[in-house]
């Protein structure tokens, strides 16, 4: 999986006015430029996509194969092992450290809600963001799952560009002509919008 | 939350919480995860009041790992689970 900004991306100079939550009545607002809101939609879309591409129920979506579909009728998910994807990994993690029998178990009873959980922020954000951008109202739910999602897409952008340490200087993780850097940027960037939505609900 | 109705009833003290608690959920620091992020989510899930979750998250900032809530082995699976919906890497393991 490749991250794609989107043809909206014009560089720095088209995000360089970073967007930020307000708090409203019953929730928080914000301005986006069309470029902003086509990052973000770009993003959450890739993290939908990633995270319910090989879900059990879309697996025996696929295969067509009946003995499975009870397994997914009921929440059920078939993977044991952890995804080999880094980046999914992350996002759907261990419920065990110590112990791969009750992890697998774990996995099998709470990864496919995982899942559900996961994409439906992301669609909540593709929701209430329009592509042309503007401004976004969103009630005090819908901020819970905006940051579910700005808080997936930084766990994935993060094992992409290899962020490690907390304290690290991220204007020099990267070489300058790294094709990654743009997006140490745009990691940055959404820290702050998720930051500016906590302050707006607090 | 996490905590089992079948628990809710029994008088508790601190000794007996050990006791009758074996099970926790312990949740990883990690160098994404904002500190305002952390503590918000503890609060929204854990109904703890702001100080609590505040030291919660200084916990598992400085200490790599803190135990964030106990009780039964569903209860703190539940647990995970939900912080798992928020993104946060939480595991289940024994109080031993």
């Amino acid at each position: 999986m490749t991250w794609d900004l989107g043809p909206e991306d014009n560089g720095d100079d088209s995000l360089g006015m970073a967007a930020s939550f307000r708090p409203v009545t019953g929730g928080a607002a914000a301005y986006f430029e069309q470029a902003q809101a086509g990052v973000i939609r770009s993003l959450v879309s890739q993290i939908a996509e990633l995270v319910s591409a090989d879900s059990t129920a879309a697996e025996v979506e696929e295969s067509g194969t009946g003995g499975d579909g009870l397994e997914a009728q009921l929440g059920l998910s078939h993977h044991a092992e952890p995804p080999d994807d880094p980046v999914l990994a992350r996002l759907l993690p261990n419920g065990y450290t110590d112990d791969p029998e009750a992890s697998a178990e774990f996995r099998r009873y709470t990864e496919e809600s995982l899942r559900t959980t996961k994409v439906a922020a992301a669609q909540t954000v593709l929701a209430s963001l329009p592509s042309a951008g503007g401004d976004v109202r969103l009630s005090e739910m819908e901020c819970q799952q905006w940051l579910r999602a700005l808080n997936d897409v930084r766990l994935a952008l993060s094992v992409r560009l290899g962020i490690t340490d907390e304290n690290e200087d991220l204007s020099e993780h990267l070489a300058a002509d790294d094709p990654r850097s743009a997006y140490v940027w745009v990691y940055q960037w959404l820290a702050y919008l998720q930051d500016s939505l906590i302050e707006a609900l607090s | 939350m996490g905590v089992a109705p079948v628990e809710v009833e029994q008088p508790m003290t601190g000794q007996e919480t050990a006791l009758d608690a074996p099970w926790v959920t312990v949740v990883w620091n990690d160098p994404v995860n904002l500190m305002t992020y952390v503590t918000y989510v503890f609060q929204k899930v854990f109904g703890y009041p702001k100080p609590k979750a505040e030291k919660l998250m200084l916990d598992v900032h400085h200490r790599g790992k803190a135990v964030v809530s106990s009780g039964t082995r569903e209860a703190m699976e539940r647990d995970a689970e939900t912080l798992h919906g928020y993104g946060l890497w939480a595991t289940v393991s024994h109080d031993s």
